[in-house]
């Protein structure tokens, strides 16, 4: 077989054959908290992590499989992140799982499977594989927001999960038809190269963009496609949305990356100005929206709703200026907002299930009143994580901000600088949500002083998370230039 | 390890240690531990003023680190005659706080004591650096300290009070980063300030950097009409939290007035000083009235702050030395008054729990060396010569008559209103006869106390009798500012 080069799908083939592994091992497993299921699990994720950084860390771009995949370092860095959230996200739902009696094989071999589509999507190089990837993401997901079978408020978010993410597809596919139908080519580089051309058929093209950028935002829970994240987010089990609200996202960046800035940016006037719109509406309905809420996990839904429109205004800059500097720029920033993002949100969640116990949701945020006199440890490190979200330094997500920001004024240009001023607006409506949560842990009474008990592990995990929000915070600089590199590499090619 | 490094981090390792370690259960050792530290960043500081050159406008003990190299950013320290006395300040004032907490705060005391410690580094970091993206991630910092330290050890409408004054400050301050991004980018890429300062920007940008620069510091100073958050923060915080908003935070605003308003955009800020003089007016004349008539000490002595920096900011904006240096001092002698202002109040409030100026009258009687003190202070606020509170009222009106008779008749209208509103205070509540049971149970201060009030009296008088040190150290950084604002950028 001409062209294949296995080497480009290492990691995808390592995490496949694991996942079948993991999925017979389990049958034998007697164990109640599924130890061996689990430590093979984390060893897999551990293993795909260290692939995928080493190939980051090589530093070169290989196509493989008939040119159907590329491996490159943007591809490798977010699928670094992605392993490691899962394992992060699987460390912190062990004992919450065990206490809603989902901590079964499927738990790990669905989280496998999902960030096998995930490493599908990152690598793809054609839109057939981009959709393949997301299918097998998404159908894992769906799976998993409905494992708490006997659960009503679970089945609902699963049935809307599925419902919606069904439709987001089909109109990605549709779109990827179109844009066959224009091009005459399924292959990313070269429908790249036939709109370059400038021979197709504009309104074909630009219909298909449309239904594209759709159901990227569909994916992304960008308004005003961004109906399922609060049901989901709300009604899965808090294991689940940790992984939702993780890897997928990383995912979500890097289709959009694929196939608007790698396939269309010949039409990028176009899709820019669409992003614009649902970066704003984003930033709007989700800071806003979350002011409302008294329940903590479809608080941080829309401020997940937020914080996308924030990530997807690093996608603008680019015509503009028309030269790579700006789109590196602004693609790397959003990229290092992503990224921190997620670090930021998996302790969040990670806090919300740290004090749910057998038979009691933590998610209103009421229930964290008084938190800092029951364990000021967690309280301090919860309160990391929220000016993170908020974007105060010194943390990640001010630097996050930051980088974005940058990205806009960078262009010298009166709307986009109009689009940095709106956005630091409405980051300070989202100031006021998270600081009601550090104020209800700091200056409320307890409501129940019951001691927190977990696994050592949990603890380590989750002080080590805080400790990341704070070190990134304090030196952002590396994780900074990691971004940046892949991203110029990425575009180089 | 630079100087300065040492008292920045120093406080913060501690406090962050204090927060780690302590527990209510070994509170004294907490107070102990908070006290050694405290003397100790400030024993770092004394070598930045002794070994000071105020021969030279450069910036002296300079530290240069390269921080975030993808945007250029550098860990850049350095101080000059504007910056040096406020890091002093800062380190002074924080051992004042741990005192005056001693025996006040018995609850989650490390919490408290660590936070403390860590927004005293925070701020010196704010004074010293030379990096804008350095001084704005100081400059918000501070507000997680203070948001928490307002709203758990506060009053009964703490949390409303920590509220506004954080979201208050973080809208003032977020214009500010975007106009700090934008002089990264007019500047090349660099956001090192002494580089800005020679930027080449059109009226325009001027006029838009200079309102984004204002809306920052004028909340934080705070200037009328953006003032409203600071009597609600003031009077529900606790009293080292209202020591340390008066006597530190306030000056932050204004010093980033010198820092950035002045130098980096001189065109709009000659255009538009006349804005700022207006509200500075404002300032000084209508939250003077309003003061008169404040129930609430603590809210009186909040007026007197907004009162004073409407000073400052005058002093700023007449673009003379007399002004500029006057508002310095100003600030420094504003340190030490207000928090010794705010401290006397504490220590009523500890003993009656009522900040009502109507549950006193007549403390004289039970009380004569604390009312000595708090005599004193009061004198002081209104600006009586020999205290450190005329000096810098003294150099501010004289150097608004150089610019405009009527306006200095119009500021020194201060010097009426300020002693009307203490006076009367100091009257309804020290003198005459003991008005209630509470006044008449009233202890005399204790050697703690004693020792607080008197640091911050030697203080005030030595600003009073002899402020020579610190017009010559600033003399010489002044003049070269100066130097640099009358040069259009324009061009």
């Amino acid at each position: 077989m001409k062209d294949m080069n296995w080497l480009a799908v290492y990691p995808e083939l390592v995490l496949l054959a694991m996942a079948c592994v993991v999925a017979m091992v389990d049958l034998w497993v007697k164990h109640p908290r599924r130890t061996p299921t689990y430590l093979l699990t984390q060893l897999t994720l551990a293993v795909v992590a260290v692939m995928h950084w080493l190939y980051f860390d090589g530093g070169f771009t290989v196509y493989g499989m008939q040119r159907m995949v590329v491996t490159d370092p943007l591809g490798h860095l977010l699928g670094m992140f992605a392993a490691v959230s899962v394992m992060i996200a699987l460390a912190y739902a062990r004992p919450y799982a065990e206490h809603r009696e989902i901590l079964k094989g499927e738990l790990f071999t669905l989280s496998l499977f999902s960030l096998l589509g995930i490493s599908v999507m990152l690598a793809a190089n054609n839109f057939l594989i981009v959709y393949l990837g997301l299918e097998l993401m998404s159908l894992s997901l769906y799976a998993l927001t409905a494992m708490r079978r006997d659960h009503a408020e679970s089945t609902e978010a699963a049935m809307k999960y599925f419902v919606l993410g069904a439709l987001a597809s089909g109109f990605l596919l549709y779109g990827l038809s179109m844009m066959y139908g224009a091009t005459g080519s399924l292959d990313i580089p070269r429908v790249f190269d036939a709109i370059a051309t400038g021979q197709i058929n504009k309104a074909v093209l630009v219909f298909g963009v449309v239904f594209i950028v759709a159901g990227l935002a569909f994916k992304l829970g960008a308004v005003p496609f961004h109906m399922w994240i609060p049901d989901v987010y709300q009604g899965a089990p808090t294991a689940v949305t940790l992984l939702i609200a993780g890897a997928p996202k990383l995912a979500a960046f890097a289709i959009t990356f694929r196939l608007l800035v790698e396939g269309l940016s010949g039409v990028a006037a176009d899709w820019q100005q669409m992003l614009m719109f649902l970066a704003v509406a984003s930033l709007v309905l989700g800071n806003v929206a979350a002011i409302a809420q008294s329940n903590l996990k479809r608080m941080l839904a829309y401020s997940t709703i937020g914080q996308i429109g924030f990530m997807l205004l690093g996608f603008t800059p680019t015509v503009v200026s028309n030269n790579t500097f700006s789109a590196a720029n602004g693609y790397s920033s959003a990229l290092f907002y992503l990224i921190s993002y997620v670090l930021t949100t998996l302790g969040t969640f990670g806090v919300i299930m740290l004090l749910s116990r057998r038979g009691f949701e933590s998610e209103q945020i009421d229930d964290f009143k008084g938190l800092s006199k029951r364990s000021p440890w967690y309280a301090a490190v919860m309160a990391i994580f929220m000016f993170s979200l908020a974007g105060i330094p010194p943390t990640v997500g001010f630097y996050a901000k930051l980088a974005v920001l940058q990205s806009l004024v960078s262009t010298n240009d009166a709307t986009y600088i109009w689009l940095a001023v709106i956005a630091v607006v409405l980051s300070l409506v989202g100031a006021f949500y998270y600081l009601r949560v550090v104020k209800v842990m700091y200056f409320d009474e307890p409501r129940e002083t019951a001691p927190i008990a977990t696994s050592t592990d949990v603890r380590v995990l989750l002080s080590l998370n805080g400790a990341a929000v704070l070190v990134f915070g304090i030196l952002p600089g590396w994780l900074m230039m990691i971004c940046a590199n892949a991203v110029v590499l990425a575009l180089k090619t | 390890m630079g100087l300065i490094s040492l008292a920045i981090w120093l406080p913060i390792i501690a406090g962050v240690l204090l927060l780690a370690l302590g527990r209510d259960e070994n509170a004294n050792a907490v107070r102990w531990m908070a006290l050694v530290a405290a003397i100790a960043s400030f024993l770092v500081t004394i070598p930045l003023i002794t070994r000071f050159d105020s021969s030279t406008a450069a910036m002296q003990f300079q530290e240069k680190l390269e921080w975030i190299s993808r945007f250029h950013v550098n860990y850049h320290l350095g101080l000059d005659g504007i910056s040096v006395w406020f890091v002093l300040l800062t380190a002074f004032i924080t051992i004042i706080v741990v005192i005056a907490a001693w025996e006040v705060i018995t609850e989650r005391v490390n919490q408290y004591m660590g936070a403390f410690l860590i927004l005293s580094g925070i701020m010196v970091g704010v004074f010293s650096a030379l990096d804008g993206l350095l001084f704005y991630v100081f400059f918000e910092a501070t507000l997680i300290p203070m948001y928490i330290i307002i709203g758990v050890w506060g009053g009964p409408r703490r949390v409303y009070a920590a509220f506004k004054f954080f979201l208050y400050t973080l809208a003032g301050s977020l214009l500010m980063l975007i106009a700090l991004i934008f002089l990264y980018f007019k500047s090349g890429s660099s956001f090192d300030i002494a580089t800005w300062h020679n930027v080449p920007l059109t009226m325009p940008q001027q006029t838009l950097l200079f309102f984004a620069f204002f809306a920052a510091f004028a909340v934080k100073v705070p200037m009328w009409p953006v003032h409203t958050w600071l009597p609600d923060a003031h009077v529900e915080a606790p009293t080292g939290g209202s020591v340390v908003l008066a006597a530190i935070m306030l000056k932050l605003g204004a010093y980033g007035f010198l820092r950035f308003s002045l130098p980096v955009t001189p065109d709009a800020a000659h255009q538009w000083t006349w804005v700022i003089v207006a509200l500075s007016l404002i300032a000084v004349v209508y939250i003077g009235l309003v003061a008169l008539v404040q129930q609430d000490m603590k809210k009186l002595v909040a007026y007197s702050s907004i009162a004073h920096m409407g000073f400052v900011t005058l002093g700023f904006f007449l673009f003379n030395e007399l002004g500029i240096s006057g508002g310095l001092v100003q600030m420094i002698s504003h340190g030490f008054v207000s928090g010794a202002m705010f401290l006397c109040i504490g220590v009523l409030y500890d003993r009656v729990h009522s900040r009502e100026i109507a549950s006193y009258g007549g403390v004289v009687n039970t009380m004569p060396k604390f009312t000595a003190f708090a005599v004193f202070f009061a004198m002081a606020n209104c600006g009586l010569p020999g205290t450190g509170g005329f000096v810098g009222e003294w150099m501010v009106i004289l150097g608004t008559v150089k610019v405009n008779f009527w306006l200095a008749a119009l500021a020194s209208t201060t010097l009426v209103f300020g002693a009307a509103y203490t006076l009367w205070m100091v009257k309804r509540v020290y003198f005459g006869p003991v008005a209630n049971e509470d006044v008449r149970a009233l202890s005399d201060i204790n050697a703690r106390e004693y020792l607080m009030l008197a640091l911050l009296a030697v203080a005030v008088l030595w600003m009073g009798l002899y402020p020579k040190p610190f017009t010559d150290t600033m003399h010489v950084s002044v003049t070269e500012l100066l130097k640099h604002v009358a040069i259009s950028k324009l061009n």
